[in-house]
């Protein structure tokens, strides 16, 4: 406890604004990635709140010609926030929602590192991100935006807003996950502490790891396809468009080799948190280290090869569909071998149920649902029923919301006491997740009956028929906006008033747990030696 | 710092630091390949599917032009490498220049590529639906030979100034990270035991001098 002796951690090692913005430890510059991405996550979440509000009542107009139930001014406004919340929950948000944040924090302490192996690097991607969100958010509130995320053409071609800034701002915030996945690719490789062989690497590294891949390996293409379309529009070099020859499917096709494997992006590292809360609260080694290390390996492989379930109705070969459709099933065996694994690790532990792991038992609960509803989807007849109605966005969001965010609330909760040495209220935390976990399925689960009803998706309004199921899916957005504020009072709360936290508060076996709470500048008095595996539990 | 090496905390020596970086610009090469790669599928799936257009719009292209590009690219990755070289066997002012002569042979690449722009743009070529067909064909019937015959040919151009163009910024980035290895040279930064700079600059610049050499054929010689 050399360092806690005279006090000195990386928080308060050195003061002032300046000394975070130009910061190159890693710890640091996690919570840089904790402040902006949580701001994001907020304005986000403000645009859902108000997407889900308009939706709450079916717009009519009555004998008088005036519209009633309408919230937003118009239906193009609906369109523009619609293209918000999700530019900013998947760009700046999911994506580089755990690597960025946890990731950046623990990945070198849990390979007993000093720092990633490119600290001015990481800084950059930092800055990357930030450049990025800027421009975004300058398109966003001086101009509009009504694309949607995906920026499909022939529409983002001919749409008269700010498209190509826009797509500018996406391509910069690339440039940021490209440069955090570089880093973590060469810091597992060439940074582990003495005897922290690859298989004794923390499942959480191992996701990370995975994640890196992707990132390094798909995101280019993002960037050679948003570039395209910026021409596109500025130059109509005739790539996407069909009176040169060119083709707009062509567009999906590079849209989503990138887009589905970043879905993966999404998931792999919440997998590999939901590993470390898993064995950490059952006390109990994790069952199939190797299985679960492979199968994100698995994954990342597999994610490649699936792009094109996202055009079975956008006309692409019939036999291009099956074997689209084929490979897709084969992305439930690897996550499948995960949840199964998970589970038997659970069987027989002494489990508790501390708030990490109540969201960890809430990620495999909703997970689940949107695993096997992802399985439905990628049957082909399935598939051209739902495609582009409610269920598909029940599903991503029961993948991404019940999944990744489920996991990031859970590895806070987790990590907290080392990140700032402070304990959280563990009844605010376990209420915040009544409230998300309630909610959330009071929001999407109607959305699923929608969806298989045939209401489309990225609508302004509905028919009367749709409304009741509606209203209730809009009165779940309000629960998890409740649960959403407890959190961050029980964020707030801890930081302030928080009691002193022990250097292994529950108990884990990894190695982040042996460096101070919160950490010295060096993560560890000494370099850490590995004896033995990461869940040896007694 | 490690016998006159600076070497960060967290890595063990200067050979550790060396190989993390050599890693880390082998992965970043990855991804500019990737990126050159949307490109070339692109390439590929539309020449399929007219190739006539492709080789009517390759004719506008000079080869000659091209090919001393090519020569001069492969010349400079040659200077590049002696640059390295001689920054290993600690010879920093053979370095300096050879790193001099690689930044002039991107000018000249440069230079050439802005004289064969200027001339399209003065011939109404330019890319997509931009192009100036009327003013292309009369350029034509001007020095006798046939109109064009493609509807599409835009697209032609379309890749050529998309995948020159985004090539060529690469070259300039090239030349600014050259320079920036010439002028810590000059100022005695390097030697045998640390040259990591060099080194991760030299690979890209052989990364991007590659991708002409893919990019010459498929643009200059493909009718």
């Amino acid at each position: 406890m050399a360092h806690a002796a005279h006090g000195s951690n990386y928080l308060n090692a050195e003061k002032g604004l300046w000394s975070w913005l130009t910061s190159l430890d890693h710890k640091r510059i996690g919570i840089l990635y904790f402040i902006s991405v949580m701001s994001f996550f907020l304005l986000g979440g403000i645009a859902a709140l108000l997407l889900r509000g308009e939706l709450f009542a079916y717009n009519a107009v009555d004998a008088l010609g005036k519209t009633t139930g309408q919230l937003l001014p118009s239906a193009d406004a609906y369109n523009q926030i619609l293209t918000y919340h999700g530019a900013i929950m998947v760009f700046m948000v999911i994506i580089p929602g755990i690597p960025a944040i946890l990731g950046n924090i623990f990945l070198p302490l849990q390979i007993g590192a000093k720092d990633v192996a490119f600290p001015k690097l990481n800084l950059a991607s930092w800055y990357c991100l930030m450049a990025g969100a800027s421009l975004a958010m300058f398109t966003m509130f001086s101009t509009k935006v009504d694309t949607g995320w995906t920026f499909y053409t022939p529409y983002s071609i001919k749409s008269g807003t700010a498209v190509t800034t826009m797509v500018l701002a996406a391509f910069i915030t690339g440039m940021s996950s490209i440069l955090t996945g570089l880093n973590f690719i060469v810091t597992v490789h060439k940074l582990r502490c003495p005897g922290m062989t690859m298989w004794r690497m923390p499942l959480f590294v191992w996701a990370l790891y995975s994640t890196a891949i992707i990132q390094v390996l798909a995101t280019p293409i993002l960037a050679i396809t948003l570039l395209l379309l910026a021409m596109e529009r500025t130059f109509g070099v005739g790539i996407f468009d069909p009176k040169l020859g060119g083709d707009p499917v062509l567009f999906q096709h590079f849209f989503w080799f990138y887009s589905h494997p970043a879905v993966y992006i999404m998931i792999l590292p919440a997998m590999g948190v939901i590993s470390e809360l898993i064995t950490t609260f059952s006390k109990k080694t994790i069952f199939g280290y190797t299985a679960i290390a492979y199968s994100s390996l698995g994954i990342a492989a597999v994610s490649f090869f699936v792009w094109g379930h996202h055009m079975f109705v956008s006309g692409q070969s019939e036999f291009a569909g099956i074997v689209f459709s084929f490979l897709t099933m084969l992305v439930g065996v690897p996550t499948a071998i995960k949840m199964f694994n998970w589970v038997a690790t659970m069987y027989k532990g002494s489990i508790e149920f501390a708030s990490p792991m109540l969201f960890a038992l809430g990620f495999l609960f909703l997970f689940a649902i949107g695993g096997v509803t992802g399985i439905m989807l990628a049957v082909i007849p399935v598939d051209v029923h739902f495609h582009d109605t409610y269920f598909v966005v029940a599903h991503f969001h029961y993948v991404m919301v019940g999944g990744t965010l489920m996991a990031i609330m859970g590895g806070f909760y987790y990590w907290f006491p080392k990140m700032f040495g402070k304990m959280y209220s563990e009844f605010w935390a376990r209420m915040s997740w009544v409230f998300i976990f309630v909610g959330f399925n009071v929001t999407f689960f109607p959305q699923f009956i929608l969806g298989a009803m045939g209401m489309p998706r990225r609508y302004f309004n509905y028919i009367p028929a749709y409304e009741p199921l509606n209203r209730i899916s809009t009165m779940g957005s309000w629960l998890i906006a409740i649960g959403f504020l407890m959190a961050l009072y029980t964020i707030i709360n801890g930081l302030i008033s928080g009691a002193k936290a022990p250097k292994n508060p529950w108990g884990s076996k990894t190695l982040e747990w042996e460096a101070d709470s919160p950490p010295s500048v060096h993560n560890f008095d000494h370099e850490p030696v590995v004896t033995a595996g990461p869940y040896e539990y007694k | 710092m490690i016998n006159g090496v600076p070497v960060q905390e967290h890595y063990r020596d200067a050979s550790h630091q060396f190989a993390s970086a050599k890693e880390g610009i082998w992965l970043f090469m990855a991804t500019e390949i990737l990126m050159f790669g949307g490109l070339f599928v692109g390439y590929l799936i539309f020449h399929m599917k007219y190739p006539e257009m492709f080789a009517e719009g390759a004719q506008f292209l000079d080869w000659r032009l091209g090919f001393i590009n090519t020569l001069v690219l492969i010349f400079s990755s040659l200077t590049m490498a002696l640059g390295i070289y001689f920054c290993q066997i600690n010879q920093p002012k053979k370095a300096v220049g050879a790193l001099a002569v690689t930044i002039l042979c991107g000018a000249i690449f440069m230079v050439i590529k802005y004289f064969e722009y200027t001339h399209k743009f003065h011939m109404g070529i330019f890319p997509g639906r931009m192009l100036d067909l009327e003013m292309l064909n009369h350029h034509l019937h001007e020095m006798g030979k046939p109109a064009i015959v493609s509807t599409n040919l835009g697209m032609y151009f379309g890749f050529y100034f998309c995948m020159s163009g985004l090539h060529g910024i690469h070259v300039i980035l090239g030349m600014c990270m050259i320079s920036w290895c010439l002028y810590r040279c000059m100022r005695g930064d390097f030697n045998p035991n640390y040259y990591t700079a060099v080194e991760g600059v030299g690979i890209f610049w052989h990364i991007i001098d590659l991708v002409w050499i893919f990019l010459f054929p498929l643009l200059y010689l493909v009718g």
